[in-house]
């Protein structure tokens, strides 16, 4: 049979899908990596001031420069919001529609369905949440370090909002990552039911040891914050730099 | 030890002006071995004869008697009562034309997906009726037969969150069909075309992987497999990778 050629427009949704599973692999990723240097603040201030200098290219250039900090999360924010705009294709566009899967999801009873709906209302919530963390990480980049970012959690009054952010994050990324390997046949066997359940226990896993870590790292901010309270405001030199005149 | 059963059974036939939509509660004594197909005809023959319902092979082939059973979309005459809790509701399956109580036109929605999908084997050439078939592989043709296990009971079409709120989505059955015509060697449609059929948002791209289809599906068909399989394949012509 005669090959027809495709037409350009009807190229958009296939691309679209592949971006929208490219970017939330990548977000999903870098959360990871983000996560991890966050919490280098439990090892110790110096571990994380050393994290924050580094990504302030200290260690290549010799001194901060802050405004690589506000490029980098500039480049974040337009991933996330491509991905939040490829992401509102799959939104449910009227009331009728919302209503009718909310139904449908409550008599079905039906986990992977219901976690469609967690994957809506966090990845709905971040629209807010994260925009707000972002916008003070680029106007603000010089302010990140181990008073700073305490002194920004518990003076600065933000750790409700970072406590929201991370069960969203953490919430939407693990059923987000779980999904993608559902969705492009990632890790499946021969017995799909099998690999699909595997997968599920590794998605909780994943996203409980990453709500643990990042509890623990949001406490220790606040602890730090509020022991700062006082002096807020100061930033923190670690001893080596002190000791010099 | 036998228990009663209470089942709550929507009821409603748009054919009548003064039929209004609700559900009817009924008792009955269980059997053993009771399915929702014995059930359901002793309710009508014991109980209200006006009861509509579908059944013909009464034995997960001929895919008619799909219903929404607590909840879920299941075969009525493939249900044991004794796999249900004491009470039972039983309601169409959403999405297709009521045809009255729990009869629903599944027919006339899978002669539009078939239409729609060109859902038959296109041949290249005029078929001659006095020549010998082409032999095909056996492992091939058991593969093709795997695919076309599907009864066409909509079951994955009203478990899908994606299909219930978009009327334009293909389901599961329509994109298990396009597995099905592609792997037959002799369907010699290019992947191109098969990608003007479903490489869209009513087709694979619609899907959410939400896996209702997957979970509900009463002749167990491999559909997570397939969709995957399948939007991998059709990513690669959309996006240029081919
Ligand atoms: C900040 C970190 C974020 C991460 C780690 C992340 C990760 C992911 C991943 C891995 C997926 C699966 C992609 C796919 O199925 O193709 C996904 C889907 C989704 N994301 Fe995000 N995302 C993030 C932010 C957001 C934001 C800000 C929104 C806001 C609108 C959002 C909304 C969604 C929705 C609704 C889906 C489901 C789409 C579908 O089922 O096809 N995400 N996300
Ligand atoms: S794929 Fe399964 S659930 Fe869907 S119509 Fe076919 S047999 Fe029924
Ligand atoms: S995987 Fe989900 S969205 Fe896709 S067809 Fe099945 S039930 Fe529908
Ligand atoms: S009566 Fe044929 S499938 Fe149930």
């Amino acid at each position: 049979m005669k090959d027809v050629p495709i037409a350009a427009t009807s190229c958009g949704p296939a691309r679209l899908d592949l971006l929208q599973s490219a970017t939330g692999l990548f977000l999903a990723l870098f959360m990871w990596l983000h996560m991890f240097f966050v919490s280098s603040i439990l090892l110790s201030k110096d571990a994380f001031w050393t994290v924050a200098r580094f990504f302030e290219g200290y260690f290549i250039f010799g001194r901060p420069i802050p405004l690589l900090v506000s490029a980098f999360v500039g480049f974040i924010f337009f991933i996330i919001v491509a991905h939040a705009a490829l992401a509102m294709r799959k939104f449910p566009a009227t009331w009728r529609q919302y209503r009718t899967f909310w139904s449908h999801m409550r008599a079905m009873h039906h986990a992977d369905t219901t976690l469609w709906m967690v994957q809506l209302v966090t990845g709905f919530a971040m629209f807010f949440l994260a925009s707000v963390h972002l916008y003070l990480m680029a106007t603000h980049p010089e302010l990140i370090g181990p008073y700073a970012s305490a002194d920004r959690v518990w003076s600065g009054r933000m750790w409700p909002l970072y406590l929201l952010l991370l069960f969203a994050v953490e919430l939407h990324g693990g059923v987000g990552l779980y999904r993608l390997a559902v969705k492009w046949g990632w890790w499946s066997s021969n017995d799909p039911l099998r690999s699909r359940l595997r997968m599920k226990r590794a998605k909780w896993g994943l996203t409980l040891f990453f709500l643990a870590l990042g509890l623990m790292s949001l406490a220790a901010y606040i602890k730090i914050g509020i022991a700062h309270a006082p002096s807020a405001g100061e930033l923190y030199l670690p001893d080596w730099l002190q000791a010099q005149p | 030890m036998s228990r009663t059963l209470t089942f709550s059974i929507f009821r409603h036939n748009p054919g009548d002006p003064g039929s209004r939509p609700g559900l009817d509660v009924f008792t009955l004594e269980e059997a053993p071995g009771m399915t929702l197909f014995i059930a359901l005809n002793l309710l009508r023959d014991e109980q209200d004869p006006s009861l509509a319902f579908d059944f013909v092979c009464r034995a997960g082939v001929c895919g008619s008697c799909g219903m929404i059973i607590n909840g879920r979309p299941g075969l009525a005459c493939r249900t044991l009562t004794e796999a249900l809790p004491p009470r039972i509701t039983l309601l169409p399956l959403p999405t297709f034309e009521l045809i009255a109580d729990l009869s629903v036109n599944t027919g006339k929605w899978m002669r539009a997906l078939s239409e729609r999908l060109q859902t038959w084997v296109h041949l290249d050439e005029e078929t001659d009726p006095d020549r010998l078939e082409e032999p095909m592989e056996p492992e091939r043709a058991e593969a093709i037969y795997e695919l076309d296990r599907c009864i066409e009971c909509g079951c994955c079409v009203a478990a899908c969150g994606t299909a219930r709120m978009r009327e334009d989505f293909v389901g599961a059955v329509g994109l298990n069909k396009i597995a099905r015509f592609r792997a037959d060697p002799r369907d010699k449609r290019s992947e191109a075309q098969y990608f003007e059929l479903i490489g869209d948002d009513e087709g694979v791209f619609g899907c959410m992987s939400l896996l209702g289809c997957q979970d509900v599906c009463p002749k167990s068909l491999s559909l997570q497999t397939q969709i995957a399989f399948l939007r991998r394949k059709m990513v690669q012509i959309g996006a240029g990778f081919a």
